[in-house]
């Protein structure tokens, strides 16, 4: 490959200067106009049926404009498995489900009318626990299951409450428990967490009279809201116009579309208005996705020698009241079921299941860190038996080139044990230092999970100067996509970054994208914007070739001008190729140039109904995670003194960026290793604040060492895979594993609180 | 129609002279009335730090203090640090560091940092820690935020 001049350099953020001013809009700062504020009235009961539903006397309150519930507005919302009221009707599944919703000229008038919406329910036995839910004689809580639309991947049991049931069969169980030495079974648990970003969920809806609606919304994925809104409400797409701005962090939750579709009826009935909504702290925390709880039984069966013979997984997933998005973490979970070994003969089972709690949905990591939770602690407890050391076990049975994944996918490109052996190197691996300190390490693997004909195109128009603009339909919620996808369009054009403009989405003038999400947009968008640079310059070449009637293979743009190699003289500006016309006789050869590239990967494929075998992974991303704890034994409070990450980026196109991403997934795993966990009573949420809900702050983050291995990704941009997701995975369990080292006691969950570490350290002796 | 009363301030070195309704929040007044909208809000409890300002040099969360607060002081939001252009230190040190990914929390936090550097022009990390700890980050930038906070103070 020629020499790279803007890919692999740590350029600054192309946010930054307004990132560091307040100057960034977001989108509550693009909301103007006359507007409207919606407030939800919200279920006081977990599972119930609508008896009576009051709304007059808010309607009568001074302010309000209109109320909606879900009889208004019966329409229904679904990514993979279309099962989501906006409001309930006839029944709520949820505590804190909306069931109506007001309008009104201010903030206050909406918040006031609210309380006065008369609701009665009639309470139905809720049911709070996936395995309860399961059992043949548990409530049904979607009695309609049968009917619902889904994409045809999935596999709902109508008259159950599982809303997805992923089988993988790879090889022969039988035959390798037969060959194994020795098989351990264990359980293991991982509750529901919260995103909580920063920035909470928000939207804002305005129509206008030639039946155009407006949406301005903190979305990661602008072009599924549209698909979906199209869908469900039945509007032509080109009717439909999404804005996207910053947004003030992801992680998943603003993944598919969650509240737009609540202020539209509204915009509706007043043209003219913006009508907003935007949740409040509480709202985001429990009317939101949350990250589903996941029960999990593994049996393995290993030789003497520390190879892995056969694996049977069973994972049964609390997929909460709506599983519209749910379905899909459970089939990655199930299709990845072996994390970063490669095990010759599995079994998987993987079921979504209702319950009453908040409903589940995508978190940073799609299933991985709750599915490898169990992998890596697993291995632990093998290498315990064995009396092999952590790390050989890892090395033995890790994804090597060539090895196959659950799914039978073949793996290329690997460098897992490259991202092992650097983190435990940090951290001094095999040198015990003292009484209640100990080591831990975990590797990790996630591919994006995306149906196979999820698509990107990019849109570059080259300026008059020389200068660029770069239109893709990819948010910026941090992760530095802007960045990027600016730097592999300069490298194509030989433009440089700072002369590339690039905007967040609007999808009335950008191009599509699936969806930010699934760390795919550095290769997805990355790859068709490199198609679009590669159009443009191609573009550049032949309109010179003719201008200056020199081959196009004589050619080089070097971003200001196109000159003959072998003639240096023989040149002209990117103005005068742009609108060229012929020296001698003036007539036009070419106009402004805009390239064009698109991307759908091509190497993915369905998977097989009832053994799971298919090839789901667009490309793989591995690392690990490697930490040395000390834990008071007196009051169970663990401190991290080391802490060491790495992940096989493949080409980093911005090796600061890389690592920014790195540490702060590396931290959010932190966050929930040792203090987030949602606590529900019979549905209710009990923590919905930060200060009941604890996340990590500056004070509770060690120093950090991080490792980015490069490994090309032979089909990536410049050879890069995504990263974005990753490093959370290997968090909790290198923790516990640790702190397991420290003090020889066990955890099949987390967060490791002082209380749960204690109460261990209790237990042992 | 809720009350109003006229207050006096200053606001990033302008001298103002506005109504403020009695009951609301300092934070609302600063984003709907200043439409200064750098300042964010997160919680409204005074809990997360992204709606920190300058309060008479002290930082306080905008969201826990009432506009006809303001009456008689001064107030410095992150509009309010760039001088003719010129960028603050730890404005640009955080530019450097890359101290931020979706930049949510970054306005409470620069804020945070230069009253830290205002009191202590040579913070520890202990000192870092303790000033910042109620500026939330969720995409995780505190070992940058420390490196840059460090990188803008006196050697
Ligand atoms: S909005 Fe003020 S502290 Fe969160
Ligand atoms: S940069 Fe996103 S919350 Fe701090």
């Amino acid at each position: 490959m020629a020499e790279l001049k803007y890919v692999g350099t740590s350029v600054p953020r192309k946010d930054a200067i307004e990132k560091v001013t307040g100057s960034a809009q977001f989108i509550e700062d693009r909301f103007l106009g006359p507007m409207l504020y919606a407030k939800m009235k919200k279920s006081t009961v977990a599972h119930g049926k609508i008896k009576r539903l009051d709304t007059t006397k808010a309607l009568k309150h001074p302010g309000v404009k209109a109320v909606l519930t879900g009889k208004d507005y019966p329409n229904k919302i679904g990514l993979y498995l279309v099962d989501r009221d906006f409001m309930a009707v006839e029944k709520v599944r949820f505590w804190g489900e909306p069931v109506a919703i007001v309008a009104a000229v201010t903030e206050q008038a909406a918040v006031e009318a609210v309380e006065l919406i008369e609701v009665e329910y009639e309470e139905l036995p809720g049911v709070f626990d996936p395995i309860e839910a399961m059992k043949p004689d548990a409530p049904i809580i979607h009695e309609d299951l049968g009917s619902y639309d889904l994409v045809p991947i999935f596999y709902p049991q109508p008259g159950t409450n599982i809303a997805n049931h992923f089988k993988l069969r790879k090889g022969d169980v039988d035959k390798g428990f037969a060959e194994a030495d020795m098989v351990i079974e264990r359980d293991y648990y991982v509750p529901q967490m919260q995103h909580v970003p920063i920035e909470t969920h928000k939207a804002a809806a305005h129509w206008s009279p030639d039946g155009k609606l407006t949406i301005w919304s903190t979305a990661q994925s602008p072009n599924v809201v549209r698909q979906l809104l199209a869908k469900s409400m039945n509007i032509p797409m080109h009717k439909i116009r999404i804005i996207s701005s910053y947004i003030g962090g992801g992680f998943g939750c603003k993944a598919g579309a969650s509240l737009e579709g609540l202020v539209v009826p509204f915009a509706q009935k007043f043209p003219g208005h913006v009508v907003r909504i935007v949740f409040n702290r509480e709202e985001d925390m429990q009317g939101t996705f949350t990250r589903q709880a996941l029960n999990a039984h593994l049996k393995t069966g290993v030789r003497k020698n520390g190879r892995i013979t056969a694996l049977e997984y069973k994972m049964i997933w609390d997929g909460g009241a709506y599983t519209e998005y749910g379905v899909n973490i459970v089939r990655a979970a199930g299709y990845s079921s072996t994390g970063a070994y490669d095990i010759p003969n599995v079994k998987t089972d993987s079921y979504c299941v209702y319950t009453n709690n908040s409903i589940g949905g995508p978190v940073r990591g799609f299933g991985m860190c709750e599915m490898q939770w169990g992998i890596e602690r697993q291995l632990e407890a093998i290498a315990k038996e064995l009396k092999m050391d952590p790390l050989e076990i890892r090395l033995i049975n890790g994804m090597k080139e060539g090895s196959t994944t659950a799914s039978g996918q073949v793996v290329h490109d690997v460098a897992f044990d490259k991202c092992l052996k650097i983190v435990a190197e940090k951290i001094g691996w095999g040198k015990k230092e003292g009484n209640f300190r100990g080591k831990g390490i975990a590797g990790l693997v996630k591919c994006p999970a995306q149906p196979s004909n999820a698509a990107s195109s990019a849109i570059i128009r080259i300026n008059e100067d020389g200068t660029a603009h770069v239109m893709v339909g990819a948010t910026e919620m941090g992760q530095g996509m802007l960045t990027v996808i600016s730097q592999i369009a300069a490298e194509g054009l030989h433009i440089p970054v700072d002369k590339i403009d690039i905007k967040v989405p609007d999808t009335d003038f950008t191009p599509y994208e699936w969806q930010s999400v699934g760390s795919r947009i550095t290769y997805t968008c990355g790859t068709s914007v490199k198609r679009a640079a590669e159009d443009a310059l191609g573009q550049i070449y032949r309109n010179a070739s003719n201008l200056l009637e020199v081959p196009p293979e004589d050619l080089i743009f070097d971003g200001e001008k196109v000159y003959s190699t072998k003639d240096p003289t023989k040149s002209a500006t990117i103005r005068e190729v742009a609108d060229s016309c012929k020296k001698c006789t003036g007539e036009g050869i070419a106009g402004p140039i805009i390239g064009t590239g698109s991307f759908v990967p091509t190497n993915m494929t369905n998977l097989d109904s009832e053994t799971g075998q298919g090839n789901p992974g667009m490309f793989y991303c591995f690392g690990a995670t490697a930490v040395e704890v000390e834990v008071d034994p007196e009051t169970g409070v663990i401190k991290i003194l080391q802490l060491a990450a790495s992940i096989d980026s493949g080409k980093a196109i911005n090796p600061r960026l890389c690592t920014t991403q790195l540490h702060g997934g590396t931290i959010m795993g932190l966050s929930t290793a040792l203090y987030e966990e949602v606590l529900f009573d019979k549905g209710i949420m009990l923590n919905r604040n930060f200060t009941d809900y604890k996340i990590a702050t500056i004070e509770n983050v060690p120093h950090m060492d991080s490792f980015i291995i490069e490994t090309p990704e032979t089909n990536g941009p410049y050879g890069a895979r995504g990263i974005g997701e990753q490093p959370m995975i290997g968090v909790a369990p290198a923790i516990a594993n640790a702190v397991c080292d420290a003090l020889g006691v066990d955890f099949n969950t987390f967060p490791l609180t002082p209380e749960r570490v204690w109460r261990a350290i209790k237990a042992k002796q | 129609m809720s009350e109003k009363v006229n207050i006096n301030f200053s606001v990033n070195g302008d001298q103002e002279t506005r109504e403020a309704v009695v009951g609301q929040t300092l934070l609302k007044f600063i984003r709907d009335e200043l439409h200064l909208t750098g300042t964010k809000e997160g919680c409204e409890i005074g809990e997360c730090g992204a709606c920190i300002v300058l309060l008479n040099g002290k930082p306080v969360n905008s969201c826990m203090v009432l506009a006809v607060e303001l009456d008689g002081q001064e107030l410095v939001t992150i509009e309010g640090l760039a001088k003719n252009g010129e960028l603050d230190r730890i404005q640009q040190a955080f530019i450097d560091h890359a101290a931020f990914q979706c930049g949510y929390c970054t306005p409470g936090m620069i804020i945070s940092a230069r009253a830290l550097l205002d009191r202590k022009p040579s913070p520890t990390d202990e000192d870092i820690n303790e000033a910042l700890s109620g500026n939330l980050c969720r995409c995780g930038a505190y070992q940058e935020i420390r490196e840059a906070i460090k990188a803008s103070s006196k050697k």
